[in-house]
């Protein structure tokens, strides 16, 4: 029994022939029955709508990448000038105006958040657009292929060439591709470096062996994934290493539009002769031009398939074929299998965006989207903790006041120093006091620029005051307007029986 | 072998496995998969030859690198060492107080005092310096010797009844009743006068008695008023800081018995700079100001 994933009827695929248990048995004595060689594919070139599209989407997105480290951002003092910057070193990430504390990583937990929101909502309304445009594999392998094009030639040439024996010509186109591969394989790593450390001082220290170590590391480990992903592996990173693909299937529905083959026009297919009648047979020619465009080396006429990366190339080949043989073009085309269904039975097809699952996630996204503009326009500059003495928990003076101490964490986040007051609540008459200083109702201290400064502070109470031998208190910190609370607890134990 | 059943779609054999109908295809695995898996291997003979790997019965294969985390935490340990020696220097040159001034080098000397604490002193003095009864608080304002940078310096160095010869606590507390210099009436007088001292109630008529049984025992060493006396170790019975107890019980026991108190001399087992750090971290935790030096001795209760 096998499950049927779609529900409206499809064309019969034609049926594979049976293999024998004898043929099975041949073929590992050959060595390709228990594994799989890869089976090489030779996308053709087409021209198109959507392969323009592609091409733009690659320099707009490949130029992001590489420029956005050298975009200078002018900060106070000695911190970093670069716009972009994950700086490991001082523990902070820079976003143009925005700088976040390690603390503040939900920040990037929300930025994740939105990501993953809006690829569930842009797949379920339009399909794999990810996979298809924006997905650093199909970018990166789409750019090697143009290289292997440009050495190589297109597809038949290509295949030629790997059929033709060892040759000068051979050698040269291979070589030159390899190097070329590398080559953008080593920038690709190489820019990757330049977001983590200040670009302009890293790269002279890189070319003269004074970067530290990681940068060497990383820079070459993202060479070689480049090259091995983008130049052997391709399709298969998608087929056999991504969960992607088996994730979408959760997001679409009949609804979505993928790249669809529409069988509803297309059947019966077969080669048509000039001059022969349309009438009683599809427009599918069988001519194979959507499969050699393939850059998955899939069959899009067997339907929605886990490889299809609904990149739209075999729409622009298949759009080629029916421009020459005058038929209106979109026999592949984005679509939808419930319009597929409602075409065959006669009905006008209806496009619905506003489904469930496409509300859930507009809402969803819209809350989280909210919820982050507001905490980044709200963020404060001031962040306290307030660690109280475990051991001991109070210390009894000789007058028999109680006495707690506390270590205060207090992040200035801004450049400027800040002038702050302290203050202590929760227990009546409690006086607070630094070490070595005379005991006051708020404490006044200067926080450093950026930094976080820890500030040592004893409360004294006098027993009378102490009610429970655990209250419930609180640090407040005042400054430039604002003020943060810590909320903490003052123990005295038995403390106020003599 | 029997014919495996075949996926009517795609042709392909199944596995025979079933979840909720749903079969598994018996599809080749990559061959670029394989060679991971063979690399895998080799890595690992590889692994095993440079590196320790394989347990033995008196001990493992050591590996061509002779590579060891142990000598690894031994080599970070000098390199430490040698850390520590510049800060150490820095230490020995400048004043008590001027290592409190210095916030660098005081948040060093608080990270040397607080290890040489935890492994020297924590043993009587408690992990957190709370102390026990018998064994001084040293994070309240009440002390015994002074509770100055000096003062705690000076205690830390010669110790208390150890036997150096500038040891601290010259006098001791007698025993009165068990070397029978008082009678048991006495003692209990005393102990009424001693907690009529510390603001409580107590029995007037005792206290009455005892009067003159303080003035002649114990005014001596802890003064006329009981406020005690800083040069002698001498405790204020004013306050509310009792070494060994502040009830009736632990009072008697003490005048009867006389508990003295022994501290080690660390002057041999430190080096001065970090008896120094000790010394600042002690004097940090118990509120480091002027407020408890003010109070130390002779302070009236509340």
């Amino acid at each position: 029994m096998t499950i049927v994933i779609d529900r409206v009827s499809r064309p019969e695929p034609t049926p594979k022939a049976p293999v024998s248990a004898a043929e099975r048995v041949r073929k590992k004595d050959r060595g390709g029955g228990l594994y799989k060689p890869r089976t090489p594919i030779y996308p053709k070139l087409v021209h198109g709508p959507w392969r323009t599209l592609k091409w733009a989407l690659l320099i707009v997105m490949l130029t992001i990448y590489y420029v956005t480290p050298w975009i200078r951002w002018e900060r106070p003092g000695a911190l970093p000038d670069q716009a972009v910057l994950v700086d490991f070193e001082g523990a902070r990430f820079y976003f143009f105006d925005i700088q976040l504390w390690p603390q503040e990583v939900h920040f990037i937990t929300g930025l994740l958040v939105i990501s993953a929101l809006g690829l569930f909502l842009a797949t379920a309304l339009f399909g794999r657009l990810w996979c298809g445009y924006a997905c650093p594999q199909t970018v990166w392998t789409d750019l090697f292929i143009y290289v292997e094009r440009a050495f190589e030639g297109d597809r038949n040439a290509r295949m030629r060439l790997d059929a033709a024996p060892l040759s000068f010509n051979k050698v040269w186109r291979k070589t030159g591709k390899h190097l070329t591969w590398l080559a953008i394989g080593f920038a690709t790593g190489g820019a990757w470096i330049f977001y983590f450390h200040d670009a302009p001082t890293l790269i002279q220290q890189y070319w003269v062996g004074q970067a530290p170590a990681t940068a060497y590391i990383f820079s070459l480990l993202l060479t070689a994934t480049t090259y091995v992903f983008a130049g052997h592996m391709r399709e298969q990173v998608c087929i056999y290493m991504c969960p992607w693909p088996r994730i979408q299937g959760a997001m679409l529905d009949h609804h979505s539009l993928q790249v669809t083959y529409r069988y509803d026009r297309g059947e019966p297919r077969g080669a048509h002769k000039k001059g022969q009648s349309w009438e009683g047979r599809g427009d599918c020619l069988d001519c194979n031009a959507c499969v050699v465009a393939c850059p998955m080396g899939i069959d899009i006429r067997n339907g929605p398939q886990l490889e299809c990366i609904n990149c739209g190339l075999c729409i622009d080949a298949c759009d080629e074929i029916m421009l020459r043989v005058g038929r209106p073009t979109g026999l592949i085309a984005y679509d939808t299998d419930s319009a597929v269904a409602e075409r065959q039975r006669g009905n006008t097809p209806r496009y619905k965006l506003a489904r469930p699952r496409t509300v859930y996630y507009a809402v969803a996204l819209a809350v989280v989207s909210t919820l982050m503009i507001w905490g980044l326009a709200n963020r404060s500059p001031l962040d306290m903790h307030a660690l109280r003495d475990r051991n001991p928990t109070f210390v009894r003076l000789h007058d028999g006041a109680i006495r707690n101490g506390y270590t205060l964490k207090i992040a200035n986040r801004s450049f400027e120093p800040m002038p702050v007051e302290i203050r202590f609540s929760g227990v009546a008459g409690a006086r607070v006091r630094s070490p070595g200083k005379p005991a006051a109702d708020a404490l006044h201290v200067v926080l450093e620029p950026n930094e976080v400064t820890a500030v040592r502070v004893f409360v004294t109470a006098e027993p009378e005051a102490l009610n429970a031998s655990s209250l419930p208190a609180a640090f407040e910190v005042r400054g430039e307007g604002r003020t943060f609370r810590a909320k903490t607890t003052f123990l005295s134990g038995a403390a106020n029986t003599l | 072998m029997s014919e495996r059943e075949r996926d009517e779609h795609s042709g392909i054999e199944t596995t025979g496995h079933e979840w909720d109908g749903i079969k598994e295809l018996d599809n080749p695995l990559p061959r670029w998969w394989l060679w991971v898996f063979y690399g895998s291997v080799a890595w690992a003979i590889v692994y095993w030859v440079l590196m320790p790997a394989w347990p033995g019965l008196t001990g493992y294969t050591k590996g061509l690198r002779g590579h060891s985390d142990r000598a690894g935490v031994a080599q970070e340990l000098t390199k430490l060492d040698a850390v520590r020696g510049a800060q150490g220097a820095r230490l020995k040159s400048v004043s008590l107080q001027q290592i409190e001034q210095d916030p660098e080098l005081q948040a060093f000397a608080l990270q040397v005092g607080q290890s040489v604490f935890g492994d020297n002193c924590a043993t009587c003095h408690g992990a957190g310096g709370a102390g026990a009864k018998g064994y001084p608080n040293l994070r309240d304002d009440v002390w015994l010797y002074g509770g100055t940078l000096d003062d705690i310096h000076r205690t830390i160095q010669v110790g208390i009844r150890s036997g150096h010869p500038q040891a601290r606590g010259e006098t001791v507390m007698p025993a009165f009743g068990r070397d029978r210099m008082l009678d048991q009436a006495q003692v209990q007088d005393l102990t009424e006068y001693v907690v009529a001292l510390s603001g409580r109630k107590a029995d007037t008529a005792a206290v009455g008695r005892a009067t003159q049984t303080f003035a002649d025992q114990c005014a001596s060493c802890h003064g006329a008023g009981g406020q005690g006396d800083l040069t002698k170790g001498a405790p204020s019975l004013t306050d509310a800081e009792w070494l060994y107890g502040s009830d009736r019980d632990s009072i008697r026991e003490q005048i009867w018995n006389g508990r003295n108190g022994v501290m080690p001399t660390w002057e041999a087992r430190f080096s001065p700079e970090t008896i120094k750090a000790l010394s600042v971290y002690i004097h940090a935790n118990a509120g480091g100001g002027e407020e408890e030096v003010a109070a130390i001795g002779g302070a009236t209760a509340r």
